[in-house]
């Protein structure tokens, strides 16, 4: 036990000390937040302000489109084309709409001209605008019909689903998915680095030839799990830098950033008549997202990210220790460790959408496919997503499945690590797991 | 008193009997080779006494008690033919991080490879990384992490490779005073001439089991086929004896073969009677290089793989 602390401490220490961990852990977040900072940035300032002139001959708007700072519609009735074109040419306005006398309400087709090509953005916009207005009047031009009539007529209808039972409370289902998929992903992912760099500190290990003068004071056993424990620890410790340190950039935009507020932006990037949806989307989410029971997920979240990693980590230190010096060889015998974790990233998927499926609660249960499964489940809440039982026993598989293959790996390890020169198939690997002694 | 004792020991693989029925004692203070060619079953048997392998028969009698691994392990000293160190690390910290390993504490373990470094004038290597370091230089590094805990018995496999003619005197002064302080020492190796100089005791494996054990000195003379060299101011023509056959004629001396029944003072005789000047006589031992050829060749050298029903 003393040994294994040992060589966990050195484990953690000689990679925490790294520059490359420090650049990882602190250059990510970073990295997160300067793009999440630059795309709001440009989402709010990005687009220039589009005047456009509006020379209506017909008279077909009114005299009034939809104006806001960012797109102006100015209407100039008394030029004429001509004269319009030099002042869009002088860059009084980004373009011009020019409407001849002779068009009616039913025509289907006007002409933007603007001094440069328009953004795909303010394209949409303006002839979004244009054509609403130009519905609003044909929809007046009908007999008996007033602006309050159509407004009234155009309002939209805010639909609710809920389900059958589960009182008053509001449907949740994005926002469960929303967070069961980055949860299971986080641990897919979670799965994939630190398993690869526990394979790749054991190959460190046999290719320099150190194996066998450790493994003279210390037992196989014991190396493999410092080494496991030790690379977990790194993981912890990386994810929880990686959480305060976004959390608190996030935390600093509004202050970095004075007058813009994320929320904000994120309504007004698409088209206007959109923000009004959007922006009661994003309270919604807002609310749902403080339904969540966060302590319970994360808790759960810390305890498969464990979980699995351990269970996985073992099988990778046992690929790492059968392969020789040529990298290439792992390639292969990764195949079998690697296809559960794919698989129940799939499997994820489908229990995200549906967490009581048949597949969803197999997965769930199935120590090799349960770090990654569970967790979407979990983030639809108990029991609606999942009954205690289940979550108890599925934790119960995961450590009894934990133990499992720590025990086979340690075998197929103890016999690897000292084995050289020879490319080592599965078949011997299963002969070395379960011969006697 | 005999720190190790091993008793029929015995491990099989699936295909090969890598250590048959092996039986060897070890005195204390000793330096004792193992000797064997490429394939005999050293490595096993080492890897078994240094408690990385389970003897699958016999046993092995560690300082009088049954060798446990986990507490005797931290008695020996191992420096495997296959070594390395972690290439990244610190040198000081990689060697109190091995020391560590091998039950020492961190202070103890700081204290003494800072001995040991001002003893192989290594100190200001403290805070390079291995990958700086030569060949030779990672290998003295390596005798030192190998010897640093003061083990009782320190098995060393091929530990001159790669050293240069100081470095290796070095090293040698090293395992000559560590044998003095009582440490035994197992000296794995094929280089016959370095084993003829430092052991006391050998033995030589072949195919898993032991086909010589004693002292250098009595297997040599087990071995002496009584050559003698005799050198002569003048060598006289049509020399003839019922004593001994000449062999070859080198200048001035000659390697004779003394016949059965006879004894080396009759060659003498034979020369000072004609009134030859004899300026040096002297018996010509085999060399242990000798004896190993002689005993390992005729078996096939490399082992075939056959089934094994143990």
């Amino acid at each position: 036990m003393n040994k294994i602390w040992i060589v966990a401490q050195r484990e953690f220490t000689s990679r925490v000390r790294k520059k490359t961990f420090l650049l990882s852990t602190i250059l990510l977040p970073l990295f997160i937040f300067v793009f999440y900072a630059l795309m709001i940035y440009f989402s709010v300032n990005g687009s220039d302000d589009v005047r456009i002139a509006v020379v209506d001959k017909a008279n077909l708007f009114g005299d009034s489109i939809k104006s806001d700072k960012e797109l102006q519609f100015k209407f100039l009735n008394d030029e004429t084309e001509g004269s319009i074109r030099t002042k869009v040419k002088n860059k009084e306005y980004s373009g011009y709409i020019y409407v001849p006398g002779s068009t009616s309400l039913e025509t289907d087709s006007l002409q933007v001209r603007a001094e440069k090509t328009l953004g795909l953005m303010t394209r949409e916009k303006i002839e979004k605008r244009v054509s609403s207005r130009l519905k609003e009047k044909r929809l007046l031009s009908l007999p008996a019909i007033t602006q309050k009539q159509i407004d009234s007529a155009q309002r939209d209808v805010g639909i609710k689903v809920t389900p059958l039972e589960g009182n008053e409370k509001k449907d949740k289902s994005a926002v469960s998915y929303a967070v069961g998929f980055a949860s299971g992903f986080l641990i897919y992912i979670i799965l994939f680095i630190y398993g690869t760099m526990v394979m790749r500190g054991v190959m460190e290990e046999k290719v320099s030839r150190i194996a066998e003068v450790i493994v003279s004071s210390v037992k196989p056993f014991q190396l493999m799990m410092g080494k496991i424990l030790g690379i977990g620890a790194v993981g912890l410790v990386q994810f929880l830098i990686w959480i305060v340190l976004v959390s608190v950039l996030m935390a600093l935009l509004p202050v970095l950033m004075p007058g813009v507020d994320p929320q904000q932006a994120m309504q007004q990037v698409p088209g206007n008549g959109m923000a009004q949806a959007q922006q009661s989307g994003v309270a919604v989410f807002m609310t749902h997202l403080s339904e969540i029971n966060f302590p319970l997920l994360i808790s759960c979240f810390i305890f498969y990210f464990l979980g699995g990693y351990l269970l996985y980590s073992s099988l990778f230190a046992a690929v790492g220790s059968s392969v020789n010096e040529d990298p290439q060889d792992a390639q292969s015998l990764l195949l079998p460790v690697t296809m559960p974790i794919v698989f129940s990233f799939v499997i994820m998927m489908k229990a995200v959408n549906d967490p009581t499926s048949g597949l969803a609660v197999f997965g769930s249960l199935f120590p090799l496919s349960s770090p990654i499964v569970m967790m979407a489940r979990l983030a639809h809440g108990i029991p609606s997503g999942v009954t205690i039982t289940e979550l108890l026993l599925s934790m119960l598989f995961l450590i009894l499945g934990f133990m499992l293959t720590t025990w086979v790996a340690a075998k197929i390890y103890r016999t690897g690590i000292l084995l050289y020169g020879k490319k080592v198939t599965w078949k011997e690997m299963w002969k070395w797991a379960f011969r006697k002694n | 008193m005999n720190i190790l004792e091993v008793r029929r020991l015995k491990k099989y693989y699936a295909t090969q009997k890598a250590v048959d029925d092996l039986s060897f004692s070890l005195a204390s203070g000793s330096i004792f080779g193992l000797l064997g060619p490429n394939g005999a079953g050293k490595t096993t048997l080492i890897r078994m006494i240094t408690g990385i392998f389970f003897p699958d028969e016999g046993e092995i009698i560690f300082d009088g008690r049954p060798f446990n691994p986990v507490s005797d392990i931290l008695q020996i000293g191992y420096m495997p033919e296959e070594r390395g160190l972690y290439k990244k690390m610190k040198i000081g910290e990689q060697a109190v991080y091995l020391a560590q390993l091998k039950g020492l504490s961190k202070s103890e373990a700081t204290r003494k490879v800072k001995e040991w470094f001002v003893r192989f004038e290594m100190q200001s290597w403290w805070n390079k990384k291995v990958e700086d370091l030569s060949k030779g230089m990672s290998q003295k590094l390596q005798f030192v992490t190998t010897v640093l805990h003061e083990p009782k018995l320190i098995i060393l496999d091929e530990p001159f490779s790669g050293l240069d003619p100081v470095n290796a005197n070095l090293i040698k002064d090293e395992i000559y005073r560590l044998a003095q302080n009582g440490a035994t020492i197992i000296f794995s190796t094929h280089r016959m001439e370095q084993v003829e100089e430092i052991c006391d005791h050998i033995i030589l494996v072949n195919k898993g089991t032991k086909i010589l054990d004693g002292t250098v000195k009595a297997v040599r003379q087990q071995f002496k086929e009584h050559l003698f060299r005799i050198s002569l101011e003048e060598i006289p023509a049509g020399i003839e004896s019922p004593a001994f056959d000449i062999l070859r004629q080198e200048d001035h001396s000659l390697v004779v073969r003394i016949r059965e029944t006879h004894k080396p003072n009759d060659v003498l005789q034979y020369f000072l009677s004609r009134q030859q000047n004899v300026t040096g006589f002297q018996e010509i031992l085999p060399s242990l290089n000798e004896i190993f050829i002689r005993l390992v060749e005729g078996t096939p050298l490399s082992r075939k793989f056959e089934k094994i029903t143990a």
